[in-house]
């Protein structure tokens, strides 16, 4: 079967690596994307906190778009999965905003395009035992931390994603691939995203504390399913050695990106020259690259 | 010729206020049929009834019409009044002008209009009413309890000794429920077995007390004083009347790494098994799902080691069936299971506590298994991964509860008071040991309640930090919370050997089956409901059927025990009565038109319509027709209103008195 593929912005530009990954494990694994025809921002952060009627009127034009491919939409950005799956939500529940949104979009859409993450992709629809089997290099002796941020398990009665507040899914993936699941306690905890701009220094704790706990639980890399959550406990650690003096020096990758090492798919397929802080150093002592 | 008596009032200021009263009164004294019209003060008074029984007698009045709050309130009140002054009560009527009008209103013109508008409506209803006579069916002097926890056992002790029967239904193999599972019981910390087994025993013992354990109540017919009950005796394949309780049977068998329920899990029980030792009755029955029996078809030591033969692979379910008068409900709790799965099947909820996940984060009552004498450590305090002694416990209340986001708002009652409880009976058992109690404030309101908590504070010196922990975790065999202590104002970070989570407190799985069977309503976290939250806490709108203990809300022992005494009360109140009468306002079938389309018997929420044959003399079948069981018939008047040929009427509430009061109504001023 063939799912619709919505990548988003930020895997165009920043969170390239994540777009390559993904599609290269798919490949790998013999699931057809296609992309979403004309598909156009998700609404995220500027228009959902201002205009009900924008977001989802963005919302039901990719997701009308997107079930003209198939009835079921790939979304791996955690805020546009969020966003989509919103939309969705809404329209189910306020036939007024549904109407209206329909309207100003020029489309007509039902609900019934099933939105999935990239993880809910590899764990619900192709399944733990086929990835089992995919696996050619599992990922032995490397100590995952699963990150999973706000966007990806919030709000627990829209997203009916997992617990949001001890999440297993991504943890089930990495177990899958054979790496060593940390128990942790950072999962849920926000990277501070939207205080990115207004004050810094938020984002530097919450980070900081992150990574800390992932360290202390004994991780090697810390895998996420967010742009945004990559992006800041990525780059940040930089400031975070200059401004509290905390060298944390750990990979932050992508869960594709994990799952691709473990599929025998190369450094370059899976984009790790993109990560900020190398990861080669700790994939080549755990013998995974 | 009808001669009415209309009296008006005011209610203190609840009517007077936004209701011109003499105006009505006035008004009144012009209607069609009105001789005589009054206002006064307080109708429902002894003074305001003297005016109506005098009225009743100098003006020769046949009917009364009282213009005051609702029928609900006061209806028997002013109906006991005409009955009193030589009335039939029922050609009696109460005009609502207070929650109808005076209270809706604000300015006098228009509260007095629509008084009188009121007032007009019902003294039209009344110039036609028709005496009625209370309807009078027989009681069948027994009780029914369902739960045997020390709610059940009060209440059936208290029938009991009044001297009327009691039939005892309680689902699982022993009597005793919760408190059974108790270490010792705030506030006095007396201990909760040594309190409870006599009691138990007393039931088991009583002459007049029938008790079916291990049953469940299947299907309830009938109506107050006129149930027939069904039973499910559910097979425990051990015969009860046989076995001499040697315990050779739970000694030898071999399936003995079951989860024993009544130690919350904390250790393992056989297949063939006694709840636990202080059981009543003191019989074995076999977990049918756990036995090799019943699953390999091999084994049968229990049945070869019996000496009496008392065991009985073939037994099957049986049904009894049991004729009764009153029913108290007493199903009580169970605690919300957090690390269970979320019926969809998507998500948890609370996964950032770590029950399930950490051995060493346990409920309220696995705790009090711990500290019990009779439990799986013999009383000392140990975690459950190791076996170690915890020298620090973190206690979190609230969990579960008061949490809007996740669904239950309510407070479960009961654990401040368990938690101060558990933390002071850590720190005498373990020398040096520290509790530490998460609380959102404290809720201490009963009798000697504050008094126990500061005496853990000051005394114990338990640690109170007020704040909810965000997360639980593990570091070495340490279990690492994070919260913040919102008094300091601080995020705080506590690594502790064990916790103990006070989940919510939640009515007992499978009470809305029980309920609906039983026709009583529930709220929406399916506590069942109580006729009135303060003056009928124990009656349901069902008559004689009543509530006690927690099945109706979170509450700590004393509370239970007396309502399970009040609901005993309100049984015997109904037992002790030769026959019960019954409102006359009831439908009635015309059956000469009656076509038997059935409408109204699909329409009856009290299935109070049966279909009946009419019979020549030589029993030749001619038509059938419907007929209203007047003893379950609640006169809500759906059929009434549903009957396509017009062959039904509600008495007191007919179709000309209705027409009448509307015409009243549409009236030009
Ligand atoms: C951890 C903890 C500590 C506590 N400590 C104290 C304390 O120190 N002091 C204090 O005053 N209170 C304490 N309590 C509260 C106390 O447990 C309750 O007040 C009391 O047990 C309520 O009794 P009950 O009979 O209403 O319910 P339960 O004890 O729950 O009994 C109900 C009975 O009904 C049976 N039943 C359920 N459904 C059916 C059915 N459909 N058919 C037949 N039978 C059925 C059940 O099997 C059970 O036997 C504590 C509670 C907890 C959770």
């Amino acid at each position: 079967m063939t799912y619709a593929y919505y990548p988003g912005c930020s895997l165009e530009g920043t969170a390239g690596d994540y777009n390559e990954s993904t599609q290269a494990v798919c490949r790998a694994l013999g699931v057809p994307l296609k992309e979403v025809p004309d598909w156009v921002c998700c609404g995220t952060t500027p228009a959902h906190e201002t205009n009900q009627l924008l977001v989802t009127s963005l919302g039901v034009k990719n997701l009308a778009s997107a079930r003209s491919v198939s009835d079921k939409v790939v979304v791996p950005c955690a805020a546009c999965y969020n966003r989509l799956k919103s939309a969705n939500y809404e329209i189910s529940h306020d036939k007024a905003l549904k109407a209206k949104a329909l309207n100003a979009a020029e489309v007509s859409y039902d609900g019934d395009a099933q939105v999935l993450h990239v993880i809910e992709l590899l764990v619900r629809e192709i399944g733990l035992e086929k990835l089992k089997a995919a696996v050619k290099k599992p990922l032995k002796g490397l100590a995952v931390a699963s990150y999973y941020g706000c966007l990806l398990v919030r709000p627990e009665r829209i997203m009916k994603f997992d617990d949001a507040e001890d999440p297993q899914t991504m943890d089930q993936v990495v177990a899958a691939v054979g790496g060593d699941v940390v128990d942790w306690p950072g999962k849920v905890d926000c990277c501070g995203a939207s205080a990115a701009i207004p004050h810094t220094e938020t984002v530097l704790k919450q980070v900081n504390q992150i990574l800390t706990d992932a360290k202390a639980c004994g991780a090697d890399v810390v895998a996420v399913a967010c742009p945004l959550c990559q992006n800041n406990l990525d780059l940040r650690q930089l400031d975070i050695r200059k401004k509290i003096g905390k060298d944390h020096n750990i990979p932050i990758l992508y869960i594709t990106q994990l799952v691709g090492l473990a599929l025998g798919l190369s450094a370059s397929e899976l984009a790790l020259q993109k990560l900020v802080v190398d990861a080669t150093p700790v994939l080549k002592a755990k013998g995974v690259l | 010729m009808a001669r009415i008596g209309v009296f008006v009032c005011h209610c203190g200021e609840n009517i007077a206020r936004t209701v011109n009263c003499a105006k009505v009164a006035e008004e009144a004294a012009k209607m069609p049929g009105v001789v005589y019209a009054l206002d006064y003060k307080y109708m429902c008074s002894d003074p305001g009834q003297e005016i109506i029984l005098k009225a009743i007698k100098e003006h020769r009045l046949t009917s009364v019409v009282v213009a005051a709050c609702s029928p609900h309130m006061h209806e028997k009140t002013f109906r006991g009044t005409a009955s009193r002054g030589g009335l039939n009560p029922y050609m009696c009527e109460q005009a609502n002008i207070r929650e109808h009008c005076s209270w809706v209103h604000e300015s006098i013109p228009e509260g007095t209009d629509k008084a009188i508008d009121i007032v007009r409506t019902l003294v039209a209803k009344v110039m036609r009413d028709q005496p009625l006579d209370v309807i009078k069916v027989p009681v069948t002097k027994r009780c029914m309890v369902i739960g045997g926890g020390i709610a059940g056992i009060q209440a059936a002790l208290d029938v009991a000794a009044a001297g009327y029967e009691v039939v005892l239904v309680e689902r699982q193999a022993s009597i005793g429920g919760h408190m059974s599972q108790l270490s010792e019981t705030f506030p006095t910390l007396d201990c909760s077995q040594c309190i409870l087994t006599p009691r138990m025993v007393e039931v088991a013992q009583h002459p007049k007390i029938k008790l079916y354990t291990f049953s469940e109540v299947e299907a309830v017919s009938g109506y107050v004083g006129n149930f027939k009950v069904k039973i499910r005796r559910k097979a425990r394949y051990v015969k009860e009347e046989v076995c001499i309780r040697c315990g050779l049977c739970t000694q030898k068998c071999p399936a003995k790494k079951i989860p024993n329920e009544f130690n919350c899990g904390l250790d393992n029980r056989t297949a063939i098994h006694v709840p636990f030792p202080q059981a009543v009755p003191n019989i074995p029955r076999i977990d049918r799902e756990n036995c090799t029996w019943f699953q390999k078809g091999k084994c049968g030591v229990c049945k070869k080691i019996c000496p009496v033969n008392a065991v009985d692979y073939e037994m099957e379910d049986k049904i009894v069936e049991e004729d009764i008068g009153a029913i108290v409900v007493a199903t009580g709790y169970e605690l919300y299971d957090i690390a269970g799965n979320d019926p969809n099947g998507l998500y948890s909820g609370y996964g950032e506590y770590g029950k399930g996940k950490y051995a060493d984060v346990i409920d309220g009552l696995q705790f009090e298994r711990l500290a019990s004498a009779s439990g799986p450590t013999g009383g000392e305090i140990r975690r459950p991964s190791d076996g170690k002694e915890p020298k620090t416990i973190a206690f979190l209340a609230c969990i579960g509860s008061r949490d809007n986001q996740k669904g239950i708002s309510f407070c479960s009652n009961i654990c401040c008071m368990y938690l101060a409880k558990h933390a002071m009976l850590y720190e005498h058992k373990v020398h040096g040991g520290k509790g530490y109690i998460f609380y959102m404030d404290i809720r201490s309101g009963g009798k000697s309640y504050d008094e126990f908590v500061r005496r853990a504070v000051e005394e114990d010196h338990v640690c109170y930090v007020r704040g909810r922990v965000s997360k639980v975790y593990k570091r070495g065999d340490k279990i690492v919370l994070r919260g913040t202590d919102t008094l300091l104002g601080r995020p705080i970070e506590l690594e502790a050997d064990m916790v103990v989570l006070a989940t919510a407190v939640t009515p007992s799985p499978g009470v809305e089956k029980l309920a609906q069977m039983l026709g009583i309503p529930y709220d929406k976290y399916k506590f069942l409901s109580e006729a009135h939250p303060k003056l009928r806490p124990v009656e349901t709108v069902t008559a004689g059927i009543y509530l006690a203990g927690c099945c109706q809300g979170p509450k700590d022992i004393p509370l239970t025990v007396a309502q399970a005494s009040g609901a005993a009360s309100k049984v015997l109140a109904l037992l002790s009565r030769s026959e019960l009468e019954r409102e006359p306002t009831v439908a009635k079938v015309d059956e000469t038109t009656c076509v038997a389309c059935w409408c109204c018997y699909e329409v009856c929420p009290y299935n109070a319509i049966e279909k009946k044959e009419i019979r020549d003399r030589k029993g030749n079948l001619i038509k059938m027709v419907a007929n209203v069981n007047r003893g379950l018939c609640q006169g809500c008047g759906l059929c009434a209103a549903t009957c396509r040929s017009g062959s039904i009427d509600l008495a007191g509430f007919n179709d000309e008195q209705l027409m009448a009061e509307i015409e009243a109504l549409a009236q030009v001023r």
